[in-house]
């Protein structure tokens, strides 16, 4: 398989990589250059192994499947200074009591 | 004697004694790198670095001693790190311009290690932009030249920490490996340079290239040294899940142990006919010390071999083109101003990354794009599956190690090597180490036109401390001999 100037160009568009058109052709025999070699791998005959994605002997470790308690997950009730029937208690805000006092 | 004379364990040992202080090491390395000229005017190993803050560290050293805390094993002891190591003081460049003045907000597990340890941390070193290179020519900021002869190159990807070991600036350096980049300037320079089995050590921290191969690497001047530092950053992680629950033996108290029952494979595929015969000569000339030394040595075959360049040169571009995606001017590092988003995106990349990263990124697109994944990257994941199968079958066989040469050649000159492919296969005998993930170690067997000529020997998952072991053998057997 070889590569042409225009799926150099469809390549770099989803590499987001911005090319000078005068570089393309250099780019062009350059990776052509390298996948030749690649084409050797089309020979092996790979049907008694799968693909293998890590190389871990140990595998990778899991973690206990509980996840950690999260300090936040309360019930509203304990962020609330006081509580009175559902509602949450706040203390009466100043500018509220001087409407009250004007108006009285 | 000055301090990089003196082993980093017998340096550490005089720190905890108060014989010596660290504060007088780290000046007295700082003096070394500026005679060596590890600077940009000079060798251009040394990227960054912070004379306070590693005084600083010095006297905090001290201070902890003081309080009557117990030792650590790397008291005093200058290192360097590799550009793409974060750190918190010192730019993570990567060797690259879209990284040029990154500082990370967060420092590596392997660097809180080594500080734990305490160790110094002296300086960031040059690299190929994003590790990818064979000769540490890839570096946006200039090439490093070997120490041993400033007209060749030092090897690569680390190139820059090796250098610093090999001029005598620091016994201790950490550099990184995705296909052989801490083995081969390990070879190139003379020293010893350790990749540790795939989930021996933390990634957190370390700029990811191609995340199934990457694994940070220690340098050291010698086998104790690289088996001390190697045990300072060694274990299970959990800010990486990818770093394996294996206890850590003390690498230091096995090196010394005799080769008896060791078995020595020697692998016919990693001496071709078209291998240079004075570099076949020191391998055989090494395998028959190990010999007399009371180990085995028989010719075994890992057959795929001759497939690892190219099942590597997928499975890593393919690897760094997602990785590399985060790199848009967006989140990290340098930005170049654009009429739209999209037209940013592409002027940052392509003002930011240099050609070798470019044509990385571009064939790790290509070969994982639709009509071509599965001839190229499903392809070469199934092929690097029968490579890992050649390792475990040699294993399984018997044989303890294998002993091969680190690399084709020694240290070639600057500026010779501009077809891509011919500066790949500097890493034909490394990179199948880090696609079957096992252990390897280069150290210096001798010379040949009076550059070094590394041996590398490989073992079985998580069984480091069998390779320090032959290795130590060897150094010692050698002695000046690897130097000659």
């Amino acid at each position: 398989m070889s590569v042409s100037e225009e799926d150099v160009r469809h390549v770099a568009t989803l590499a987001r990589l911005g090319l000078d058109p005068e570089r393309i052709p250099t780019l062009v025999a350059e990776l052509n250059g390298i996948l030749a070699h690649m084409d050797v791998l089309s020979k092996i005959d790979t049907a008694i192994v799968g693909a293998v994605t890590g190389v871990g002997a140990a595998g990778t470790p899991l973690r206990v499947d509980g996840g950690n308690q999260i300090p936040l997950v309360r019930p509203r009730e304990a962020f609330a200074p006081a509580m009175r029937e559902g509602f949450l208690l706040v203390p009466r805000l100043a500018t509220h009591e001087d409407t009250d006092a004007e108006s009285a | 004697m000055t301090q990089a004379e003196l082993s980093a364990a017998e340096l550490a040992s005089r720190h905890a004694r108060g014989s010596l202080r660290p504060s007088d090491t780290v000046k007295q390395a700082f003096a070394r790198a500026a005679d060596v000229q590890a600077g940009p005017s000079g060798l251009n190993a040394l990227l960054s670095t912070d004379r306070d803050a590693a005084l600083g560290a010095a006297d905090e050293v001290v201070r902890l001693q003081g309080e009557g805390n117990q030792p650590a094993s790397l008291v005093g002891v200058p290192v360097v790190v590799k550009a793409n190591i974060a750190t918190l003081n010192m730019p993570t460049s990567c060797g690259s311009r879209i990284l040029e003045e990154y500082v990370s907000p967060y420092e590596a597990t392997v660097v809180t290690r080594l500080r734990n340890a305490g160790a110094i941390i002296m300086g960031k070193t040059n690299m190929d932009e994003f590790a990818m290179g064979s000769s540490t020519e890839n570096s946006a900021f200039g090439p490093t030249r070997n120490p041993l002869d400033p007209t060749r190159v030092p090897g690569g990807s680390s190139g820059g920490s090796a250098a610093c070991v090999a001029a005598g600036v620091v016994r201790i350096a950490l550099g990184s490996e995705t296909g052989g980049s801490v083995r081969q300037p390990a070879a190139f320079c003379g020293i010893v340079g350790v990749k540790p089995t795939y989930g021996r050590v933390s990634r957190y921290g370390l700029v990811a290239f191609a995340s199934s191969l990457d694994q940070v690497g220690v340098f050291g001047r010698t086998v104790d040294d690289a088996a001390l530092g190697l045990g300072a950053i060694a274990g299970r992680d959990r800010y990486d899940s990818t770093s394996a629950d294996v206890e850590v033996v003390d690498y230091q108290a096995v090196v010394k142990g005799d080769l008896k029952g060791v078995t020595i494979g020697r692998p016919r595929e990693y001496f071709p006919e078209s291998l240079d015969a004075r570099i076949r000569d020191r391998c055989d000339a090494a395998l028959e010390r190990l010999r007399a030394l009371g180990a085995n040595v028989r010719d075994v075959s890992l057959p795929h071999t001759g497939l690892a360049i190219p099942t590597y040169y997928i499975i890593a571009p393919a690897e760094a083109s997602s990785n590399l995606a985060r790199f848009d001017g967006v989140r990290y590092g340098t930005r170049s101003d654009a009429p739209g988003l999209r037209d940013m995106y592409e002027r940052t990349r392509s003002q930011g990354f240099g050609p070798e990263v470019t044509r990385r990124i571009l064939l790790g697109t290509y070969v994982l794009s639709a009509g071509y994944y599965d001839a190229y990257y499903k392809k070469a994941q199934e092929v690097r599956a029968l490579i890992a199968n050649d390792f475990r079958r040699v294993f399984d066989s018997g044989v303890t190690v294998l002993f091969t040469p680190t690399a084709p050649t020694p240290a070639f000159p600057l500026g010779t090597k501009s077809d891509p492919y011919e500066m790949y296969l500097s890493d034909i005998f490394t990179a199948t180490a880090n696609l079957a993930g096992v252990p390897a170690l280069s150290l210096p067997i001798g010379r040949v036109d009076g550059l070094p000529v590394g041996g590398q020997i490989i073992g079985g998952h998580f069984d480091e401390a069998t390779l320090f072991r032959v290795a130590y053998a060897l150094e010692q057997a050698l002695g000046e001999e690897a130097h000659r």
